[in-house]
């Protein structure tokens, strides 16, 4: 049974239907991608998941149990961690401090109050160097990168050594070898045998990170598989193109070979009809380039 | 030729101490359709920001008809011509139909004439009038933010990510009623995640990344020099 | 039966006036986001103006009427948009509280100083004019009152949905920045709405003069009636509102006729507006937790505790110093200093750290006080009691609206606070009315503390503990966690923090500090009431507490001074009584803004002058060939001191009170003073 299972989840405000009958799951040991275009609701699913968003209807299963009602601190305790699109790091304490608090809130307030110390600082301080950001550790938090702040918010987690990662973006911001370290940690992260869920625009990390993705569009789930099978379903193309690229009647220049249909969207690179290349995504000729 | 509608020059704007904009450059022509491309995280949305008087810079010039706007606020741009559509949905929700139409005559069209417009090009919204904003579909959610731009006969009008969450159908028929108010002579500037989408109705393109435009020219040509940044991800 | 009929007229017409106050603050609130404590005092003083027009100029009434409701009340309601609230409603509910609230008090002392206390009296309209009807006499101003109210919804439905400024309020709820981009002005809908909010509130005023009377405190606590009426319409709902103020006026109006008129059931008929409030509160739904951009916010800085051991040892020397020069009256004072001072070390806790507000502090000490006076034991153990008491009260307070935000936690504070002092103080069982109960003196360890000096002296003690008690919790795991839960509370939330116990324990410890206070206080004057603890002057403390600096225990040393020096001026200028309060109020208006408050300024300076002075104090200091850690401390110790000293003497305020004027703050940031010694 996958760790995390969401079961037809439902979300309206108003009369909008920002996640509509979604279903899919997220398994320990493995990275999940959840991609879709902007709006499509990967947002409104993580907080339903993480328990700020109430459903309107469906179900969340989390580690066998039905959670749907539970509260956002007690599905923590149950070990989901998550961060955060927008960010939500502590402005007022150091780099530091932010984890520390986190790794307190783990021990919980009595252990807090009766080991009278606090997290040792050993550990907090090797988890800044796991994430990266041991250089900012004495920085106020509201004074880092926004990069540096998503990577704070991963380590913010991990002080709770959390069985299920729910990421939002954790790339964005990060620079080329950053996302490649970065890379590198979520699967060492899914090789320690935690569930990573993650929402992401870089499809370069999407597709060579993840063991499975889900795609998003209007709320709905329409495609799941792995990299390779998401990217040559027709379902994805249209939702990503606007249209599948067999009805395609588009001035020549757009399908040419060196420039396929598939490149005329901005953020998901691969979605051509032969799914083996990658193109070298920020390695192009043009000064400045994608970075 | 004749004074560029929008121009931008040398704009520098940062949130704290992250620079998103760093040294940008840009002029639409009056009367052209451009469309602006890129990665996530390049600056296009600040840079709409910016130009429409919602974030200030922190330094360059932003010229409207030849004239420096520099410091005036979103309402007073708005007062003067400038239509902005922000990303996601730009009505008020909790309004309905018929008064959010009231609002758009701010931009100087009075009610009545916003209320024709909008009821003539998109019989759908007559039917809902008085329906509240928030409870009708995203499509004709953005209709209704359209209708604004139709109405108010605007100098520029700014668009920003016009398909978000919105479903391809939609999008087409949107995109067509862009090419309607391009046809009436009013300038456009488009962000546009579907870039095929904002190029079937554009006269130029440009792309931005890392806060910079780094090439601007005709769609066919962008598309075949640029596809590597426009692609390029998550900058 | 005519008399339920009478009772149901009366409540009607006060519940036409409260639906018209009501609707107002409701205008105002969901405009702008700012809720407007001062609604009441606003109307209050527009009441004065109303018979300064009316009865001491002689103007006729209907142009008394006019220029107030359309002309002066509009106008302050305009400026108060443009100049006090301005942009407050995206800040934190802390500093918009603490803003209105600076200017009720603000409103009271302007009120009285121009029109100082003196028998005045507003008639109703068109008095003698009575008509009989279904065997009851109905005055035509209840007629009116009534038939106005109705004006006012029709009024309000028309200008909000049939005109495009009405309109635009409406957006400017839904999205300011959406609305400037379609060519509207919300700050123009801003000041259009607190102008109709200050009429509507001058009109509910001018109607219920003539029953309420033309006082300070009556009409300004109006706001709790309005604001409960408005709360059953969650202050957005504009036929909730009247719905709500109608049942108030009502069952106020019925519990004043047929409750009993002696026993506790009696003191109910006055809490009947806090009692709603309370219950309406209560049965709101939960608050969602909130993501967005979080900001950091800049707090003063925390000072090494050894720095702050140096200061309270100073403090205490200072104290003893002072104990003995002062004779009986003057220590008194001083330890009345001393309890302000601890009771704002307790919003320090909470309002400083924990960015939530409490209306109603002084209570939480009159709580304290009484358990003290009631255990009958004067020792460590009844003095650990009374605060534990009094923290378990708090506790309960916060208990009901944990689901709640902090808006509504501050407006039950305020709700306690009556129903405390009109109910529970003033019954027999506590201080009794307008009586006082003796209490004795601390003993600690069997020996009691008889001399006033000694006794002084043990409370200054005790400031000092619990002020490092505070610094050493701000430092450690606990602080941490509330500055995290002020700066995010939804990531504190997925990181496993129940933030509803968690504030339900701030709050209680908050409490029990105030409780600690009043029961110290008790054995200092010997014999405590109820006057003492009136949750009024709660207000006043809130706000020296911020304008002295609420983020720092200095602040709250010189706060404390402050709030005890007020009453002994206002008795030595007597004339300007009004004056010292309206100059608080509008005082924390102009600063409410920065919750570190003056304390920080004095920080700031100390660290200029350091750094003026400091380099020239430094190389006189011989450097160690090999400084440690310890040593470069104290050579940094020495030289801020150095630095410091002249510009406490200076600027002519003593260490009385400060015990953390961190020259030096944290040594691990880089703050201007210790820089250079690490370099």
């Amino acid at each position: 049974m996958p760790l995390l299972e969401v079961d037809h989840v439902v979300v309206q405000f108003g009369g909008v239907t920002a996640v509509n009958e979604a279903c899919f799951a997220a398994e320990a040991g493995r990275v999940t991608g959840l991609i879709g275009p902007n709006g499509a609701g990967k947002t409104t699913c993580f907080n339903v998941i993480s328990g700020l968003q109430k459903p309107t209807r469906g179900a969340v299963r989390f580690d066998g149990r039905k959670v749907t009602s539970v509260p956002v601190h007690r599905r923590s305790k149950r070990g989901m961690g998550r961060t955060f699109q927008r960010l939500e790091a502590f402005g007022s304490l150091s780099v530091r401090d932010n984890v520390r608090v986190a790794a307190d809130i783990h021990r919980g307030v009595l252990g807090a109050v009766r080991g009278l110390g606090s997290s040792s600082r050993g550990g907090v301080d090797a988890l800044l160097e796991r994430v990266g950001i041991a250089a900012y550790a004495d920085e106020r938090a509201d004074s880092i990168p926004t990069g540096t702040a998503r990577l704070l918010e991963l380590a913010r987690c991990l002080a709770g050594d959390p069985k299920l990662l729910l990421l939002d973006e954790p790339s964005s911001g990060l620079d080329e070898t950053e996302t490649d370290d970065f890379g590198d940690l979520l699967r060492d992260l899914a090789a320690e045998g935690r569930a990573i869920l993650m929402v992401e625009h870089d499809m370069d990390l999407v597709m060579g990170v993840c063991d499975e993705i889900h795609v998003l569009d209007f709320g709905s789930v329409i495609a799941s598989g792995t990299p390779q099978e998401v990217r040559g379903d027709a379902a994805v193309q249209k939702a990503y193109l606007g249209y599948a690229p067999e009805d395609e009647a588009e001035p020549a220049h757009v399908g040419s070979a060196e420039h396929p249909a598939e490149s005329t969207r901005t953020d998901l690179p691969v979605l051509s009809d032969d799914t083996t290349v990658l193109p070298p995504v920020g390695a192009g000729p043009l000064p400045g380039g994608a970075r | 030729m004749s004074v560029p509608i929008l121009e931008v020059v040398d704009l520098h704007a940062a949130y704290g101490r992250i620079e998103v904009l760093r040294g940008v450059d840009l002029a639409v022509p009056k009367g052209a359709v451009m469309a602006l491309l890129g990665p996530n995280g390049a600056g296009k949305s600040t840079l709409i920001k910016v130009i429409s008087g919602q974030k200030s810079a922190s330094s360059g010039d932003v010229h409207l008809g030849g004239v420096n706007v520099h410091g005036a606020g979103p309402e007073e741009l708005a007062r003067l011509g400038l239509c902005t559509v922000p990303e996601g949905r730009s009505v008020f929700p909790n309004l309905t139909v018929a008064e959010n139409l009231t609002l758009m005559s701010y931009a100087g069209v009075s009610a009545e004439a916003v209320l024709e417009t909008a009821f003539t090009y998109f019989p759908r919204l007559l039917e809902r009038r008085g329906q509240l904003a928030g409870t009708m579909s995203g499509g004709e959610q953005q209709m209704l933010a359209m209708s604004r731009a139709l109405a108010s006969d605007p100098a520029l009008l700014l668009l920003d990510e016009l398909s978000m969450g919105l479903a391809p159908l939609i999008v087409d028929e949107l995109y067509d009623t862009v090419a309607q108010i391009a046809e009436s002579g009013v300038s456009i500037l488009c962000i546009e995640q579907f870039a095929r989408t904002a190029l079937r109705v554009s006269d130029y393109a440009a792309v931005m990344s890392g806060g910079r435009v780094v090439a601007t020219g005709e769609p066919a040509e962008i598309l075949e020099t640029m596809s590597d940044v426009i692609l390029g991800g998550a900058a | 039966m005519s008399s339920f009929l009478a009772f149901t007229l009366f409540g009607l017409f006060s519940g036409a006036a409260y639906a018209i106050a009501a609707s107002g603050l409701v205008l105002t609130y969901s405009t702008t986001r700012v809720f407007n404590i001062a609604h009441g005092a606003l109307g209050m003083v527009m009441s004065f103006v109303f018979w300064d027009f009316s009865v001491r100029q002689g103007m006729p009434l209907w142009l008394a009427l006019f220029l107030v409701l359309f002309v002066v009340a509009p106008g302050v309601g305009w400026f108060i948009q443009r100049f006090v609230t301005r942009g407050l409603g995206e800040g934190p509910v802390s500093v918009s509280l603490v803003v209105t609230v600076g200017l009720l008090v603000g409103c009271i002392g302007l009120a009285t100083q121009i029109w100082p206390p003196e028998p005045r009296s507003v008639q109703p309209f068109f008095p003698g004019s009575d008509v009989e009807l279904f065997g009851i006499f109905v005055t035509a101003h209840q007629i009116i009152t009534i038939a106005l109210s109705g004006v006012v919804a029709v009024g309000l439905y028309v200008l909000l949905n049939r005109t495009r400024i009405g309109t635009a309020m409406r957006a400017s709820v839904d999205n300011p920045e959406l609305l400037k981009l379609f060519g509207g002005k919300p700050e123009q809908v801003a000041a259009l709405s607190w102008a109709v909010g200050t009429s509507l509130a001058a009109l509910a005023g001018v109607l219920l003069v003539s029953t309420v009377g033309l006082d300070y405190y009556a009409l300004t606590l109006l706001v709790i009636n309005a604001y409960a009426a408005a709360m059953l319409g969650r202050l957005k709902s504009l036929p909730l509102t009247f719905l709500g103020a109608m049942s108030l006026g009502l069952i106020t109006s019925y519990a004043s006729g047929y409750l009993p008129t002696d026993g506790l059931l009696n003191s109910v008929r006055n809490v009947v507006p806090a009692l709603f409030l309370f219950v309406v509160i209560v049965a709101m739904p939960q608050a969602q937790l909130r993501i967005g951009q979080v900001k950091g916010i800049v707090s003063a800085p925390q000072p090494s505790l050894f720095r702050a051991l140096g200061w309270g040892g100073a403090l205490l020397l200072g104290v003893a110093f002072l104990a003995t020069a002062f004779g009986e009256s003057k220590l008194l004072l001083l330890g009345t200093a001393a309890t302000y001072a601890m009771v704002m070390l307790s919003l320090v806790l909470l309002t400083g750290y924990g960015g939530h507000v409490s209306l109603a502090q002084l209570t939480f000490a009159g709580v304290g006080a009484l358990a003290y006076v009631k255990l009958e034991q004067a020792n460590l153990v009844g003095l650990a009691l009374s605060a534990l008491i009094a923290a378990g009260v708090g506790a309960l307070v916060a208990l009901p609206v944990i689901r709640l935000t902090g808006l509504y936690l501050a407006l039950s504070t305020l709700a306690f606070g009556v129903i405390m002092e009109k109910m529970v103080f003033q019954a027999e069982f506590a201080f009794g009315f307008n009586g006082t109960l003796g209490a004795e003196r601390l003993s600690v360890l069997g020996v009691t503390i008889g001399s006033t000096a000694a006794y002084v002296w043990v409370m200054a003690l005790f400031f000092v503990l619990m002020g490092l008690a505070l610094l050493w919790l701000r430092r450690g795991t606990l602080g941490r966690m509330l500055i995290a839960l002020r700066d995010s509370p939804a990531a504190c939330g997925t990181l496993g923090l129940d933030a509803r116990w968690f504030r339900v324990g701030l709050f209680g410890l908050s409490a029990g500090m105030a409780g600690l206070a009043g029961a110290l206080y008790a054995g200092l004057r010997g014999s405590v009431g109820a006057a003492e603890f009136q949750y009024f002057n709660s207000l006043p403390l809130l706000l020296l507490a911020v304008v002295f600096g609420v983020t720092s225990v200095t602040g709250a040393a010189l706060g404390g001074v402050g709030l005890m020096l007020l009453p002994v001026f206002q008795s030595s200028n007597p004339s300007a009584a009004g004056l010292i309060f309206a100059v608080i109020g509008f005082g924390a208006v102009a600063l409410g803004r920065d919750p570190n408050g003056l304390a920080n300024q004095l920080f700031k300076l100390g660290r200029l002058l350091d750094r003026r002075f400091g380099t020239k104090v430094r190389a006189r200091i011989p450097v160690l060939p090999a400084p440690g850690e310890a040593q470069r401390r104290m050579h940094a110790e020495a030289e801020a001191n150095a630095g410091a000293e002249p510009s406490l003497t200076s600027v002519g305020l003593h260490a009385d009170g400060s015990v953390d004027v961190p020259l030096i703050a944290d040594p691990s940031r880089e703050v201007g003073a210790h820089a250079a010694p690490r370099g």
